[in-house]
């Protein structure tokens, strides 16, 4: 497990340097510089400007030097935050995002799990289908949808909570269950499956002909295989998650990282693009390695691999 | 299977405490506008992080209204009427031919670190905005004092040659090139703010832009407030600052600016988390006239919205398409109906009454008259008329104009028009490149008089993009900026709007207001054309 | 004495009989039925509503604007003063056949890729999984940017690909850890033993075994897709004005949901209707191709 560990490290290298040379390359390509505003600026007043942020040198000597300052742990400065740099940027609202992301991913195992294989045990029965139709109804709400239909209702008619903000405990419960929901649904529809094909497997009908009790089988055996495609899903679905969102984040006024991968792509903040864009790329080959550890742990005939 | 029975019993538990913790947690908090009408302090919408809070930076309205509760310059404006009266600058004298600016600094005029400020700080700061090194986007704002345009280009070296200078510790002379009726209402704005030379120079150098100066605990500001607190996305803390000048007249104890988005923002006033919001959502307008007039703020603002030319498109080459596309355009209907606001429409390019004047040319409503001149262009009916493109950038309010006005044009012209957006830096990207038919534009006027309008018809303006040229214009506007009469002034922007009108390189659509929703509680809050709310003068009643 | 009953179904899976039987079984499922039949009615209504109303999409009534549902305006007008029924369903065709064709492309690459990176396991699996997560990180907003400026913006090419791009990721990751497990189970093992061809084994023994999975994320994609357009469109890629799709409505209609709850109403119950016909489709689906489902 710990040559693994070491091996995904190594194997992370030349990945960040691929993702980090595509997004240099893509947002030389995009259309628009960081430095375009509604009133244009004289040729000159740009040019100067952009000698600030180094971007008057020709495109390698940039690349490299981004490279050689990335390899300092460097992220730079912002272009549109002036006065705040692109790793402080990241430390203040990182934080935010992963409690709101813990928090939503709680919600969305706590009740897609088991509204999944509940559905799968009442096989064929009215009440799965009730079930699923719950699940449904999550799927059918995406967030920009939930959101306002959430503070509508809890926020600004039964004056529950507060429509937005992030300074008390209360304020976490509606944006975690915009957040969470979607989720819970679409792990539940997983979970759902994959119990499904477990149940049919042969090993599960002896265990049950043997008369071991419904309940005890689930729990032991067909839990292991059946949650594979629910763990697949989670990790890219966790590090999504825990790195912000930008339409939750947007409605309920929360500073987490969210706005800044979308706002910085469209402000052409350089610097800030490629830093988030790292930043997610760490979180998300974490979570996938963490994935098949986990996949490893459940199925042990994949070890050897 | 004993296991899953207990876990099934601790999971039921959990579900029936559940109702229980979310009634708990639902004990309703004090709100932002209850509290600070306690504490008096000022929660303000400014619908966006501001880019920076460097006055020799900054270009954006979002941007003006945090760093005026942070700085001070030689004057500001009477927060009701407008008026120029003192700041910085206790009084001022001007030489008899009007070019000469002699100003007596207030002795209680402090840096809030308790240092005095000098005129020495005025000349570093002009020194920094004009410096070619800085790159500043609005040093032009300055180019009416002597020799600053020359060493903005870096024409000259020697910042001595450039009209200011301080004959004592007390007072500032400023030359300029020409008399300038406005010139003591431009000094409030930012660009003539000053900046504290010695935080500016701790945080790098003079033309340093990467600098963290205006970080909390770093900034060093003249105005009624002071930076306390700073958090990307979730708002700026100004409080107190017990070294301003009028220190006493001061009412709040501090504002918290809330860069809340524009669609969460009449959600946040509705539930008492903002005195103010920056912006008020157009299907809430009609709610909010009917239900609590009371709250609603709208102002005319300095700024129209139009639609640009490219006139060297096609049939746009023809002045006879460009005004049959301006005349079938009813833009009362659009304002009464699509914007609501209380926008006013617009017949004509300056908006009515900047720096006094109102342009007499009026566009007409007029479908028999465009169909003719369509006719006339060669494409009776709209027959043969080829698909123009209208660029405009995203946003709900753009695409519901522009969708009207395209089945305007339709059904008075019979033309086919194609609506494309794009995201807001490949919309300026496509303007700048100058590949576009039509393209939706918007110009906030920087000071209070028709040249920051009209200027934009001059051939050279680097903000004209419409390839349209002509001379007598050029002409007519240069001559304005040297006429110091203020009616002769006039007549010559009205010859030059009425050529622009016939001419029609660019359709003025309608004139910008600013909606806002105001707490009751909330006093001293004026309606200002150029969006300028001194905060000294706000207090909050209960 | 399992492995080759297993075995011998899914090697008939491919055989006639089995996909007769497999439809037969998705009639005889009631949900399926009702799915099927409320999931056509959608698709019909959207592809011929608007011929047989007198109502237009695009003809606005300024004056009129947002008005509630009425006799005239079954969903209401927005505030243009167009009908939101016609502006649905001339909607939906963009929507449906934006999400089937995204889908379909994001299942042929992200099935394939995950069923070749999950078999053939090792090396191969290492670098084909790290390009997933290469491509997992890129910045989403500045592709699609890019991809405006590089091709023609109103390709309707162009949206698959920007949409196949994100969409066909999870859906790899998740057929691939399937097909890690597979691989391992004895009978595959066998399989292999008996010199059956790679190709072979993935069509017949692995893609089978795959597919409850692949209908089951299929139908979790297909909204996610319609809301994707939205964003695209946000970017000026794909539908323009006066068109719209079923994202862009509900995008909208969302920000208004206090005044006319009718702009969010009406689009969202399409949306969920197909939403629901496809899910309840998916399942039965799912239940009649398994090979192992037992008959009812």
């Amino acid at each position: 497990m710990f040559s693994l560990i070491i091996r995904r490290f190594f194997q992370a290298i030349p990945a960040l340097w691929i993702i980090a040379s595509a997004t240099f390359v893509l947002l030389r390509l995009a259309p628009g510089g960081p430095f375009d505003a509604e009133k244009t600026v004289s040729p000159e007043v740009k040019l100067q400007i952009e000698a600030h942020y180094g971007l008057d040198q020709a495109l390698h000597t940039q690349y490299l030097q981004y490279l050689k300052n990335l390899a300092q742990g460097k992220l730079g400065p912002s272009y549109q935050y002036a006065g705040w740099d692109v790793d402080e940027i990241i430390a203040q609202a990182f934080p935010v995002s992963l409690e709101l992301g813990t928090w939503a991913l709680l919600i969305a195992l706590s009740i897609g799990i088991p509204l999944g294989v509940l559905a799968a045990l009442r096989h064929n029965q009215a009440s799965e289908t009730a079930l699923m139709t719950v699940a449904a109804i999550g799927i059918c709400l995406p967030s920009f949808v939930l959101g306002p239909i959430l503070v509508l209702s809890f926020a600004l008619t039964l004056n529950c909570f507060n429509p937005l903000g992030w300074s008390f405990p209360s304020d976490r419960v509606l944006p975690s269950m915009t957040l969470g929901l979607m989720y819970a649904a679409y792990i539940a529809r997983l979970a759902r499956g994959g119990m499904l094909e477990v149940l049919q497997n042969d090993w599960i009908r002896t265990a049950r002909a043997k008369g071991l009790s419904s309940t005890m089988v689930v729990w032991r055996h067909a839990m292991r295989s059946a949650m594979q495609p629910v763990i697949s899903f989670l990790g890219p679905a966790a590090a999504g998650l825990i790195s912000g969102s930008f339409v939750v984040e947007t409605i309920f006024f929360i500073p987490g990282l969210g706005p800044f991968f979308v706002n910085g792509a469209l402000n052409r903040d350089y610097t800030l693009v490629m830093g988030t864009v790292l930043f997610y790329a760490v979180i998300i080959i974490s979570f996938n390695l963490i994935v098949d550890l986990i996949q490893m742990w459940l199925q042990p005939r994949t070890r050897h691999e | 299977m004993l296991s899953f029975v207990l876990i099934n019993r601790r999971v039921l538990k959990i579900l029936l405490y559940l109702p229980f913790v979310a009634l708990a947690c639902c004990t309703k908090h004090q709100t932002n506008v209850e509290r600070g009408n306690l504490n008096g302090e000022l929660y303000v919408g400014i619908g966006a992080e501001p880019a920076a809070l460097d006055p020799h930076l900054t270009t954006g309205l979002t941007e003006y209204s945090v760093m005026l509760a942070l700085l001070e310059g030689l004057t500001t404006l009477h927060p009701e009427t407008m008026a120029v009266q003192p700041g910085v600058a206790r009084s001022w004298s001007v030489s008899e031919d009007g070019l000469s600016y002699t100003f007596n600094f207030d002795p209680n005029a402090r840096w809030s670190n308790g240092e005095s400020v000098t005129p020495q700080d005025f000349i570093f700061s002009f020194k920094r905005i004009l410096s070619p090194e800085l790159g500043a986007p609005y040093a032009y704002m300055l180019y009416l004092m002597r020799g600053a345009e020359a060493y903005n280009r870096g024409e000259i070296k020697n910042f001595a040659a450039v009209g200011v200078r301080a004959p004592d510790s007390k007072t500032l002379v400023i030359d300029l090139i020409s008399p300038t009726p406005y010139f003591l209402s431009m000094l409030s704005h930012n660009t003539w703010w000053p900046v504290h030379p010695p935080t500016i120079l701790a945080h790098g150098s003079m033309t340093d832009r990467i600098s963290k100066w205006t970080k909390p605990g770093n900034f060093v500001g003249n105005g009624p407030f002071l930076i306390n607190r700073w958090h990307l996305n979730n708002g700026i803390h100004a409080v107190r600052n017990p070294h301003y000048r009028e220190h006493p007249k001061v009412s709040l104890n501090g504002i918290h600016f809330l860069p809340i988005a524009i669609q969460s923002e009449e959600r946040a006033f509705r539930s008492g988390h903002l005195h103010i919001t920056s912006s008020v959502p157009i299907h809430r307008i009609d709610w909010y006239k009917a239900n609590q007039p009371e709250s609603l703020r709208i102002d005319t603002a300095l700024g129209v919205y139009y639609y640009m030319l490219n006139t060297e498109r096609g049939p746009l080459q023809d002045s006879r398409v460009r005004q049959a596309l301006a005349y079938s355009i009813d833009r009362s209907k659009l304002t009464e109906h699509v914007l609501k606001a209380g926008q006013a429409p617009a017949f004509h390019f300056t908006p009515p009454g900047t720096g006094g004047y109102h342009a007499r040319t009026r566009l007409p409503f007029d479908p028999a008259l465009a169909r003719q001149k369509l006719a006339q262009a060669g494409f009776p009916e709209g027959k043969g008329f080829p698909k123009l493109q209208l660029l405009f950038n995203t946003s709900e309010s753009h695409r519901t104009l522009a969708v009207a006005i395209q089945q305007m044009w339709k059904k008075e012209l019979g033309i086919e028009i194609e609506l494309h957006n794009k995201e807001w830096k490949a919309y300026l990207a496509t303007r700048q490149s100058g590949d576009f038919d039509i393209l939706r534009a918007a110009w906030y006027g920087d000071y209070d008089d028709p040249n920051t309008f009209l200027s934009l018809g001059e051939s050279h303006n680097g903000n004209n993009h419409t390839n349209w040229h002509n001379p007598r214009y050029d002409a007519l506007i240069a001559e304005a900026a040297r006429e110091t009469n203020l009616q002769i002034r006039h007549e010559l922007f009205q010859e030059a709007e009425d050529l622009l009108i016939d001419a029609l390189p660019v359709i003025p659509i309608y004139f910008y207001v600013t909606s806002r929703l105001i707490d009751s509680s909330v006093k001293g809050w004026f309606p200002s054309i150029l969006d300028n709310h001194p905060y000294q003068a706000v207090n909050l009643e209960n | 004495m399992n492995k080759e009953r297993r075995e011998k179904q899914t090697l008939q899976c491919a055989g006639q009989s089995l996909e007769r039987k497999a439809w037969k079984r998705l009639c005889r499922n009631s949900m399926a039925r009702i799915g099927g039949v409320l999931f056509l009615l959608i698709l019909l209504a959207c592809l011929i509503g608007p011929f047989i109303s007198d109502q237009d999409y695009a003809t606005q009534d300024l004056i009129r604007g947002a008005n509630p549902p009425s006799l005239e305006n079954w969903l209401g007008t927005d505030e243009l003063g167009r009908d939101l029924l016609e502006r649905v369903l001339t909607g939906g065709r963009i929507s449906i056949g934006v999400a089937f064709a995204a889908t379909l492309v994001a299942l042929l690459i992200g099935v394939s890729y995950g069923a070749i990176a999950g078999y053939c396991g090792k090396q191969i699996d290492v670098m084909m999984m790290r390009f997933v997560d290469v491509v997992y990180a890129l910045p989403f907003t500045m592709l699609v940017v890019v991809l405006t400026v590089t091709f023609d913006q109103k390709s309707i090419f162009l949206i698959f690909l920007a949409i196949g791009a994100v969409e066909w990721l999870t859906m790899a990751r998740i057929v691939r850890g399937q097909a890690r497990n597979l691989r391992t189970l004895s009978y595959i093992e066998a399989a292999r033993a008996t010199g059956l061809s790679h190709w072979r084994i993935l069509r017949y023994h692995i893609l089978p075994n795959l597919l409850g999975v692949v209908i089951v994320y299929g139908t979790l994609t297909i909204p996610a897709v319609i809301m994707l357009e939205s964003i695209l469109s946000f970017l000026g890629l794909g539908v323009q004005p006066p068109a719209s799709s079923w994202g862009t409505l509900i995008n909208e209609g969302a920000d208004k949901l206090d005044i006319y709850p009718w702009l969010l109403i009406g689009p969202v119950m399409f949306f969920s209707l197909t939403i629901f016909a496809l899910n309840f489709l998916g399942d039965g689906l799912r239940d009649a191709l398994d090979p192992r489902e037992k008959d009812l």
